[in-house]
């Protein structure tokens, strides 16, 4: 059958199962739009600024699994994208980005709305696209799809000439299958690699499982659990492995890193073997590279090769699929104790509990490590949670225990600011039955805040809790730890949040005293609309334990105990910087 | 230490800056990059040398092949193989030194391809060090312009190169070199 070019992308999006999509309209993308006027299944959202679509499209992917859309015009609305896809691409989010181009003729002329999509975006893409005739969009939709969903997950942009949308030729889904020789995401490890992996893993003393976005992205969920507990070893978790395993599973050690807890980052230092699984060692994980986990071999499953000997140097390395791999490895691998290693790491939790802030004596301070916990045990924690950057995300991953996988969606590896508000929409959009929250900094929610008027459009229901210190918090802490407290910039202005709330037409709520947290977030989950609640914290907490960047896993500054001067986090980082190198 | 790469690749548009681009990206630092039709339409290959130890040879290897359009990677470094770079040398010659500089070309089995009264155009295939070498033996006499092709590689022996994606495995470096190697899926 005859379709024009624009008819075409939504004839594809519909065969590839696509149900919403995030966009904004302009000139090279409008032939688009006015065909999607004949597509009233796909439902359009239209966003405030073209990032909040990408974030909305990556979003939707993270809750679901199933790859996100997002739509935007040439130029400037193709440029907005960039920091969307960058965030995309360093947490393997699989989404889509169709963009329009000028007509063909005019390419390389720097026509009005011109820019050099493709090649501005070649670096932060798994693949892009520059699509200039009709009759190849079919072809390049379904390698798209395949390409951003398969191997490692990844943003992949389509760049479609307006002339392309405007001039018709023959639709044929059934005969434009992928043409991709090149592109091979089923890699396998060589038996022989199985056979010495297993040697390490049945000889080990003090084994540790390092556990990654991989666990949740290929569904190891079972299989890790499986293998932590057939072969007795503790599984540490990096910030996007959340939820790979229940929090409450004995075996669950935690977060790793720079604010991992302390036990979770000396049980890496004195393990004798690492077991990663779909992670990809980032510096904020492993600290100086050179005193890393020195006594320990490595065992290394990773779909993407290249991510092998990047960092860290491993003994063996697997290539795969993380729950294909677990999958041949678990009936080869011994049934093992390693009660005096569990033991050990028991004891090194030490008076870390007596120094955690869950276990001060209430001061009637507002503190918002207390806020995410209440926020925690007030949904039970069954919600799906998005979080912004900075403070709050690292007090969420430390405080709101994830039972479930894609329970919490949050923006690591580009650590992008701006990104919770608009991936929660997504995510809303991809569970639309579930309880969504946004865990967001005033910093960071002022970003993207405008996506508000989005929601209001859409009259969906997220619940927003703003963590404001009145500060930005993170980098304040840095100042304070690194730079002499000398504050350059940290301190924020905020509008009134309440009203700001109320000028869209959704619900604004003020919390200052811990006494009001609980009646306040129940009356917020009751009420049918979007609330934004804001929580006025105490201005200069600190987000502990922290390995300086750079420094040894081990060199962390902790947070001082209840009995304490008030100088004594100064005295904390003075002990690790005697040992680092700034 | 240099490596050399021998890269298929699809012979479509932007091909050459995503190679580019990915070794500007990973912070590699390319000596020589060059392309050419192969025999087979739609296949061009590269061959890239590139200044890098072990671990970074085996990750530009594995960052090459995440190029969609990336058929298959060759590391002919440690491999026997023929290399080949070509030069254009403009070099002043009048009567007086004509002969001598035409006798240097042949013994490096250069070619005179132009003649004017105040130079000569040689023309030189070989390794990179016998073009060199020449270079440095002609300086004195003067060398007006120069271009050299960048270097082009492939392995001896009968058997044929193929250009199909390979299996990949995980290759760890340092580890004897088995028959089991490394790329292979």
């Amino acid at each position: 059958m005859k379709r024009t070019g624009a008819q075409m992308i939504w004839e594809c999006l519909l065969r590839e199962g696509v149900e919403t999509v995030f966009g904004y309209p302009g000139g090279a993308i409008l032939p688009a739009y006015d065909a999607m006027l004949e597509y009233p299944s796909i439902h359009h959202v239209l966003v405030r600024h073209e990032q909040g679509a990408t974030h909305m499209a990556d979003g939707y992917a993270r809750a679901s699994g199933r790859v996100g859309v997002a739509i935007a015009t040439s130029g400037p609305g193709a440029t907005n994208m960039v920091t969307g896809i960058a965030t995309a691409m360093l947490d393997s989010s699989p989404i889509v980005c169709i963009t329009g181009q000028v007509g063909s003729k005019l390419i390389g002329s720097d026509a009005f709305q011109e820019t050099d999509v493709t090649g501005v975006t070649l670096p932060i893409t798994k693949h892009n696209y520059l699509v200039t005739r009709a009759e190849d969009i079919p072809r390049t939709f379904r390698e798209a799809f395949y390409i951003a969903q398969s191997g490692r997950p990844g943003p992949v942009l389509i760049d479609i000439t307006k002339d392309a949308q405007q001039s018709t030729a023959e639709f044929d889904w059934e005969a434009a299958a992928p043409r991709l020789p090149g592109y091979r995401p089923d890699l396998r490890a060589l038996p022989s690699e199985y056979q010495r992996a297993v040697e390490l893993i049945n000889t080990a003393q003090r084994p540790v499982i390092l556990a990654g976005h991989g666990v949740l992205i290929s569904g190891a969920m079972r299989q890790l659990a499986e293998f932590a507990e057939k072969t007795s070893t503790p599984v540490a978790l990096t910030l996007l492995g959340l939820g790979g395993l229940p929090a409450s599973h004995a075996l669950n050690l935690g977060m790793m890193g720079m604010h991992g807890e302390a036990w979770v980052n000396n049980a890496i230092q004195e393990a004798d073997l690492l077991l990663a699984f779909g992670m990809r060692f980032d510096d904020r994980v492993t600290g100086n590279l050179k005193t890393y986990a020195p006594f320990a071999r490595k065992i290394h499953i990773e779909i993407d090769p290249s991510e092998l000997n990047k960092n860290v140097k491993v003994d063996v390395g697997l290539v795969g699929d993380l729950r294909e791999v677990l999958d041949e490895l678990l009936p080869e691998v011994a049934q093992n104790e390693h009660a005096g290693w569990l033991a050990h790491i028991d004891e090194m939790k030490g008076d870390s509990a007596v120094r955690d802030i869950q276990n001060l004596p209430d001061s009637g301070q507002l503190f918002a490590a207390h806020v995410i916990n209440d926020l925690w045990r007030l949904t039970n924690g069954e919600a799906i949670v998005v979080t912004d950057v900075g403070q709050h995300q690292m007090w969420e991953a430390q405080y709101w225990k994830h039972e479930q996988p894609r329970s919490l969606i949050t923006s690591a590896g580009l650590g992008t600011m701006g990104f919770a508000l608009p991936a929660a929409v997504g995510a809303k959009f991809a569970c639309p039955d579930q309880e969504v929250w946004v865990i967001a900094g005033d910093g960071g929610f002022q970003m993207t805040m405008a996506e508000l008027a989005t929601i209001a459009q859409e009259k969906i229901k997220i619940n927003v809790a703003i963590i404001n210190n009145g500060y930005l918090g993170m980098v304040r802490q840095w100042q304070e730890f690194f730079y002499e407290r000398r504050y350059a910039a940290t301190p924020l202005f905020s509008p009134d949040f309440v009203k700001l709330t109320e000028a869209f037409g959704l619900k604004g709520m003020l919390v200052t005293e811990r006494g009001q947290v609980k009646s306040a977030v129940d009356e917020a989950r009751a009420h049918p609309g979007t609330v934004v609640m804001e929580f006025r914290v105490e201005q200069e907490d600190t987000v502990f334990p922290m390995v300086p960047a750079g420094a040894d896993l081990n060199a962390m500054i902790r947070r001082p105990k209840p009995e304490a001067e008030v100088t004594a986090v100064q005295t904390e980082v003075a002990a690790v910087q005697t040992e680092v190198e700034w | 230490m240099q490596h050399t790469f021998v890269a298929y690749v699809e012979d479509k548009p932007g091909v050459l800056n995503r190679v580019a681009s990915l070794f500007r990206r990973r912070g590699f630092n390319i000596e020589s990059l060059t392309v050419g039709h192969t025999d087979q339409a739609g296949v061009s290959r590269m061959t890239i040398v590139v200044d890098t130890d072990e671990f970074g040879a085996r990750r530009a290897e594995a960052n090459l092949y995440k190029l969609v359009n990336v058929l298959r990677v060759e590391d002919v470094t440690n491999q026997a193989s023929v290399v080949r770079d070509l030069a254009l040398i403009k070099v002043a010659a009048d009567g007086n030194n004509r002969t001598h500089v035409m006798q240097l070309a042949d013994v490096f089995r250069a070619r005179v391809v132009d003649v004017a009264n105040e130079t000569l155009i040689l023309e030189i295939t070989g390794t990179v060090d016998k073009i060199d070498s020449l270079v440095d033996v002609l300086r004195p006499y003067g060398i007006i312009e120069m271009v050299r092709t960048g270097i082009v590689a492939m392995r001896r022996g009968s058997a044929a190169a193929d250009n199909r994606p390979p299996r990949v495995a995980a290759q760890v470096p340092g580890e004897p070199a088995d028959a089991a190697v490394s790329y292979s899926v």
